[in-house]
Parts: C-alpha cells; structure tokens; sequence
C-alpha cells in the first residue's frame, strides 16, 4: 500500500484513535501512516454485530417459547459463551448448560442466582423476568 | 506517580509492547518492525475445530505471547512473567514494580476495557497493555494502540487483567527483568534467527492448515462455503477472515506490510540486494490480501451472491500462497548470505 493510499473512511475506532499503517512512500520506502477507518473492514465489523443481534433476537425468543431459560438471553446479550459464563461465574460449564433448561433454572437458589445476576450487571428480578 | 516513560503507538499491541519497553530497557535499536520480525511474527492458521465468536479460527500472525517471549530471548534478555489467582496479589505486585520504578506489561482481555470503542469491544483476552504509573485510584496506561496515555481505576484494571474464557489473562505481568544495552552485531544475529523461524513456520510446517498450506486449505474451503454453510454463514465466515486480516493491530494486509517494513530495516544490517526484493514481494502480497478483502466484501455486502464469486475469491488466497511461497523460498536462501 503506498501511503496516499491510506483510507480514511470514518471508522469506530478512528473516533478515539487513529491507526497506524505500514505504507511505503515514494521512492519505495516503508515509513507508516495513520488511519481514521477502511469502509472494507467496517462493513465486516457490522456483519458480526448484524450477528450478535440476531443471535439475541433468537436467544429472546426461545426464552419467551419455554425452550430455554433466561439464562441464554443474558448470555448472548453480553457476548458470552457457557465456557465464558463458566469462567465468570465460577460454575462447571456442565452446570451453566444444564441451567439453560427452564425446569432447571426455576429451581435455582438465591446464591446461584446472584452469582449470574452480578456477572450480568443485572436484579435478580430482571435475570427471572426478560422483558 | 507516573514514571519516565515514552508512549510508543504501534499497529500491533504486543509489538508495541515489546519496542516501547525495549526501548525503555535501553535497546535503542529496537523497532515494531524489528521486534515483528525477530519475534517471527508473520504466520498463516486456520483452524477447522475451533470457533472464535460463531465464526472461523483464523490468525494471521503467531500464537499471543510469542513475539515478545523471542524477541527477549534472542537478544539475550531476562524476562519476569507471573500469572496469579488472587487479584489483590496482583495489584499488590503491580504496585511495588511501580513504586521501584519498573514499568510492567499486563495481558487483559478487551470486553470491560472502558477506552475502548463499544464495537471493538469482544471477549478477546489477548490485548496488551503497560502500566507506566499511578496517581490515587488510577492508573496510568500506555496502550499501544491509543495514540496518547490513558488512565483506569483500580477496579477498571483488575476487571480486564482478570478477563475470563479462552487465553484468560490470569492477571498475567511480565517486563524485561535487567537494563540492558544491546550491540549492533547482537541484532544481527537475532534477525537472522528470526527469519529462519518465521521460514520454517511458513514452509515446513506439519499439517495443512498452517503457513503457506493454510493459506491454500482456507481457499479450498471458502469455495465449499456457499454450498456448506449456506449464503448467510458463509457472509459472516468471510468478514471474520477480514477482520483477522485487517482489524486493529495489523497494521494492514494481515502483517505482510509490516514484514515487507522489517526486511527493509533488516538491509541496515545485512546489506544484501535479496532483502529489499523480497520486502516488495510481501508489500505486494499485502496488496493482494487487500484486494482480497475487497472481494469478500462484496460477499458479505450482499452485492455478489453467485459460486464463481466464492471462487474468485479461493482463487486470490491461492495465487497468494504461490507468491508468499516464493518469496519465503527467496528468503530461505538470502538468509544463508546473513551473516
């Protein structure tokens, strides 16, 4: 990439900082460049957003259909996987899959149930109910 | 306190890492280039069985740590690294290593990081960052990637340095242990080393999924994606390579450009006309990973939808594999002129 090359699309990133990029100069000498974003790689930052919203959409509605507890909403909402939840919470990861079973979930104690609701940032009322 | 530290920005967080507190160490030489490309860097990977965030694993570069673990060892360079359990250790450590005026390296995961822009913001635990002082509840950060110093509270640090999930950080510290001057005839030596490591790793690696065989085996598989995975998945299947490829930290084309960087630095020192050739090959190969992007993104945009699209785009990632293979060939044998 030469450096008048460098694209400078407006990026997420480029509003906090700009990126530094490896370009070469005139004579074909490398020196680097910054830049604010490249529409290329911004398209595929919204790809993956795109994907997590549709994942908590899904995830929302299995909860509302009884399919699985409020657990997975939560989950998905915060970006989680159960080896992440696992990590956070300090439960086994067999524990967090069974916990996604809404018969299993409704029977939780108050102290299991607190531990997800504090790594959620969320009420314990809120973790039972999703609106 | 804040200590006498100069803030380097960098494309990449753990090069960055490795030259700003090389730097302050006393290596004067060191570079992001030079660091990159002694700590052989530049590497291709994609593996089947593993998912990161729903989608492909795919790097680009080598395994988090690597860089910085070479780079010291080949300049002969002690290194202190501690992971602990308990984060008041860990901030307890921190604190005495500021007070002694050392300035200490953290692997945090990016998830809680609260500079960070929201759309950046995955669970991935190997960024890294040093801690240059502190002053009250807060600390004073040098992140490579931000251009200026930032801060964060006792509590904002402790979360990030404790980041679960994979590549967990486990409060991870590490700096180089002595002040050290490093000679000319040293960083020779370790440059040599470093392209010889980064030659095997690309062109003699067992397996298929890695160097240049990666490089192919992922082209193979992207034209299987449509049929496999269906247009959806295979949309976001490309965007994530892209974001491997192109996103915060490689300083663009997947690493290429800033290898094509240290074979020009790495002239200075063994002044051989190969070393600038094979640098262009690379600054072109950078290019054709970018044009790939372009490709893929037309994929993932939703403009192109039909299988000879899929192809097309194998087919760049397999024309790259040829040149990337002959210029690591070319390498391998310019590097038997390095003395």
């Amino acid at each position: 990439m030469k450096k008048d090359e460098i694209p400078q699309d407006p990026g997420a990133l480029g509003r906090i900082a700009k990126e530094v990029s490896y370009v070469v100069d005139e004579n074909g000498n490398y020196t680097t460049g910054l830049s604010t974003g490249w529409e290329i790689k911004m398209k595929a930052l919204d790809v993956a957003w795109n994907d997590v919203e549709k994942r908590i959409t899904e995830a929302k509605q299995k909860v509302l259909n009884g399919e699985a507890s409020p657990l997975l909403y939560y989950m998905e909402l915060k970006l989680m996987d159960i080896e992440i939840v696992s990590g956070y919470t300090g439960f086994w990861k067999w524990q967090v899959k069974k916990h996604l079973k809404p018969e299993v979930f409704k029977k939780l104690s108050d102290s299991k149930l607190n531990k997800y609701a504090r790594v959620f940032e969320i009420t314990v009322a809120e973790l039972q109910q999703i609106s | 306190m804040q200590l006498d530290f100069n803030h380097i920005q960098a494309a990449h967080c753990e090069n960055g890492v490795t030259t700003s507190l090389l730097r302050h160490t006393g290596v004067q030489q060191i570079t992001e280039p030079l660091a990159f490309g002694i700590g052989s860097g530049l590497f291709f990977i994609y593996i089947p069985f593993l998912k990161v965030n729903n989608g492909p694993a795919i790097s680009f570069r080598t395994m988090p740590g690597m860089i910085f673990k070479r780079t010291c060892n080949s300049l002969d360079i002690p290194v202190f690294r501690k992971k602990f359990s308990s984060p008041q250790k860990a901030q307890q450590e921190l604190d005495e290593r500021l007070k002694a005026g050392q300035p200490a390296a953290c692997q945090v995961g990016v998830y809680y990081l609260t500079y960070f822009p929201k759309e950046y913001r995955f669970h991935f635990n190997a960024h890294n960052l040093i801690v240059v002082g502190k002053e009250g509840d807060n600390y004073i950060i040098s992140d490579p990637i931000m251009e200026t110093l930032v801060t964060m509270s006792s509590y904002e640090l402790e979360r990030v340095r404790f980041a679960k999930g994979p590549l967990a950080p486990r409060g991870q510290l590490y700096f180089p242990r002595e002040n050290r001057m490093v000679t000319d005839e040293q960083i020779k030596k370790a440059i040599v080393t470093g392209i010889k490591r980064n030659v095997r790793d690309m062109l003699r690696i067992p397996g298929s999924i890695a160097g240049i065989k990666g490089i192919r085996y992922t082209a193979k598989k992207i034209k299987g994606w449509k049929n496999k995975l269906g247009p959806e998945k295979s949309r976001s299947y490309l965007a994530q390579l892209v974001r491997m490829q192109e996103e915060i930290g490689t300083g663009g084309g997947g690493f290429r450009f800033i290898y094509g960087a240290f074979l020009q630095q790495a002239h200075a020192y063994h002044p051989i006309d190969e070393l600038m050739d094979i640098s262009k090959q690379f600054t072109n190969t950078g290019d054709l990973w970018r044009n790939a992007a372009v490709q893929a993104s037309g994929i993932y945009k939703g403009r192109l939808t039909a299988q000879a699209d899929y192809d097309l785009m194998g087919d760049y990632l397999l024309n790259i594999a040829d040149l990337e293979k002959k210029a690591f060939e070319d390498l391998s044998a310019a590097v038997k002129k390095m003395k």
